[in-house]
């Protein structure tokens, strides 16, 4: 069974007068089968997290260790980890002219496959897991992300997800930015992923909104850049109705 | 009626520098508030043109037309030291030709009545070719002749100066491909001219895949007939320094012309295009599609776009784009369109300049789904020319060019 293990994890990032310290201890094991929210307030470090698991460049991993199945992540490149099974589904996906969406998921599926899909399989592939996500066919002819609504975005994310079936799935703030029906449409999607029981998430949110659609096991309160309380479902409820005034309050923020 | 759209779209990143000089203040005309128009293209197409060099001043490189051009590099070809080695021992080139059934490839002299029908050179360097160049080379398509097999010029240089002129006469009603290849090594300046009968066809694929340390200008002047179309598209990978300048004119109305360009640049090179389209016809049209990409320090691509819809051409659609994108620091990107419209009266008219960057947010987002840096540099690079190059229409030159930039990639990753 796929466990990820993070542990005492420091990540600094350069800003004028020195690096700056965000993330401050993070300790969070994620197995296959499990849904963890990870929430707290803008500038807690929570993205920070998601985007220093993938290998952003941006962040400088300072001590503690990420470890896959035993398999140490922090010395893997940013395509090595996806190829090991991490995937990050991000808030702001980039565009990238002058590659198809079909040629793109179709390079990304070799990569992380190790083989090319027979083509007469991927098509069908590709065209069911679209039209779960309600895309319109043409969609696979434009060029990443170029052009797309908010929503086309995530649900673009979803569905790179869903082809390329990760270990470990990081959703940063995949809900932002979203209306209701969209909202629904990629929690779906993310759902049909997690009922295979293949992947472990890591859903990383400000809103409790989500939640109402994706039922986590495991809902962690991130605060001043590392994991202050820990709790299941119910923690999301007082959340909910408490904000987190108490955790900025509380001196865990700076 | 007139849709004038103003384009000009330009992302600064980290060494690259964008040109776009007064992208967005070149209109003229009715609507512009602006009676006497004093712009750049009307300096060029003034510029009296003439077939004897010494009506030309020295350049000095502070021309308009000359600014970006490394004038050391042009190895003498504006200054007459080109012109006095070739005097006294011209460069040869070996040159092959591909024929099709009914095409004629003839050698004549400057007194031959069809030089100078499609245009009069411009500038020093294009007067220099046409007052030195020993022999021209004229390739005929006869009338109503429409050809299944491309024509093909295989130009290869072996050293030296060498001025050439080539006529490529495609008669009314006729339709052809014609391939001009450029490889190997030498300092080279030539006109090209092309006409393109009534009715006619023509697709004209120039390539420059030079040696590195090749030196080639052009002027490739074209006349498009009534109801007549052209499809010029230009290739430029190798050679030290190349400055290719296509112009376009109307013989009547309800010509076309496409005019599509595809440049890599590699470290110090020195890549330019500048075209002219001369709408003074009514009722013609016109599409420009430039794209290049750049890797390496001091790689320098030029880009200048001019059309001009003076006040006769009534019913004038035109675009015009060019596209860079700047793979590595250091490389420098210079993109001018210049829209001139004289009349309102027009179907539309339109540019559009866009130069950006491969930059970590997109490496890491490929990387982020399994591709490795070097497979996600070509992606993005194969897929960013892919687009223009499957408009060229001839399947084999299509591959051939897919392949080429494949090798350019390989060569840059590493």
């Amino acid at each position: 069974m796929a466990t990820l293990e993070i542990r005492d994890l420091h990540v600094s990032v350069d800003a004028e007068g020195g690096p700056r310290e965000i993330l401050r201890g993070v300790d969070l094991t994620v197995k296959q089968g499990e849904t963890h929210a990870i929430m707290g307030p803008n500038g807690s470090g929570k993205s920070t997290l998601a985007y220093s698991l993938a290998g952003h460049p941006k962040y400088t991993v300072t001590s503690g260790s990420v470890l896959l199945d035993g398999e140490n992540v922090l010395e893997m490149s940013v395509d090595e980890r996806s190829r090991a099974g991490v995937f990050l589904a991000m808030q702001y996906p980039v565009e990238v002219p002058g590659v198809s969406v079909s040629n793109f998921l179709r390079t990304a599926a070799t990569a992380v496959r190790g083989e090319a899909p027979k083509l007469r399989t991927w098509v069908k592939e590709v065209k069911e897991a679209m039209a779960a996500l309600q895309m319109d066919p043409a969609f696979a002819e434009r060029n990443v992300n170029e052009g797309f609504s908010g929503g086309e975005k995530k649900r673009h994310e979803i569905l790179q997800l869903e082809l390329l079936k990760p270990k470990i799935a990081i959703l940063d703030e995949t809900d932002s930015g979203l209306d209701v029906d969209a909202l629904r449409i990629v929690s779906e999607g993310i759902n049909r992923v997690r009922s295979t029981g293949e992947v472990g998430t890591l859903l990383v949110t400000h809103y409790t909104r989500i939640l109402r659609y994706i039922q986590p096991d495991y809902v962690h309160v991130f605060a001043g850049g590392r994991i202050v309380e820990s709790g299941g479902a119910e923690l999301a409820d007082k959340l909910e109705n408490e904000g987190y005034e108490a955790y900025v309050k509380g001196g865990a923020s700076e | 009626m007139a849709d004038v759209q103003n384009t000009s779209g330009a992302t600064t990143a980290g060494s690259i520098e964008v040109g776009t000089t007064g992208a967005g203040d070149k209109l003229a005309g009715p609507g512009t508030g602006r009676a006497t128009v004093q712009q750049p293209i009307d300096a060029r197409v003034a510029v009296k043109p003439s077939f004897d060099v010494n009506d030309f001043p020295l350049p000095t490189g502070r021309e308009e037309d000359w600014r970006f051009t490394p004038m050391h590099r042009l190895g003498g070809l504006h200054d007459g030291t080109a012109a006095a080695a070739a005097r006294a021992g011209e460069g040869t080139d070996k040159i092959e030709l591909a024929l099709p059934d009914g095409v004629t490839a003839e050698t004549v002299g400057r007194d031959d009545a069809r030089l100078g029908k499609a245009g009069t050179p411009v500038d020093r360097v294009a007067a220099q070719a046409f007052s030195a160049f020993a022999q021209a080379l004229v390739v005929t398509v006869p009338k109503e002749t429409v050809l299944t097999e491309p024509v093909k010029i295989d130009v290869h240089g072996e050293g030296g100066v060498r001025f050439a002129h080539v006529v490529i006469e495609v008669k009314p009603f006729a339709e052809a491909v014609v391939v001009l290849n450029h490889t190997g090594s030498g300092t080279r300046a030539a006109n090209v001219e092309l006409l393109v009968g009534d009715g006619a066809k023509l697709t004209f694929v120039s390539v420059q895949d030079w040696e590195r340390d090749a030196v080639y200008t052009a002027q490739q002047s074209a006349l498009v007939g009534r109801d007549a179309s052209l499809k010029s598209v230009v290739v430029t990978f190798g050679g030290d320094l190349v400055r290719i300048h296509p112009r376009v004119r109307y013989a009547g109305p309800g010509g076309e012309a496409e005019l599509f360009g595809l440049y890599f640049a590699d470290a110090g090179q020195h890549l330019e295009h500048r075209l002219i389209i001369d709408h003074d016809t009514p009722h013609c049209r016109s599409n420009v599609v430039y794209k290049g990409a750049l890797q390496g320090q001091d790689a320098h691509a030029v880009w200048v776009g001019d059309v001009l819809i003076r006040a006769a051409a009534e019913g004038t659609d035109t675009y015009e784009h060019n596209r860079n994108l700047v793979l590595t620091d250091g490389a420098r990107v210079d993109s001018i369109p210049n829209l001139e419209i004289e009349t309102g009266e027009i179907v539309g008219a339109g540019h559009a300049s866009a130069t950006g960057r491969f930059d970590d947010e997109q490496l890491f987002y490929l990387q982020a789904r399994g591709i490795p840096a070097d497979e996600a540099r070509r992606l993005v690079v194969r897929g960013f020319f892919a687009e223009l190059v499957q408009q060229i229409g001839v399947a084999e030159i299509q591959d051939h060019l897919m392949e080429k930039i494949e090798a350019e990639l390989e060569a840059a990753v590493g």
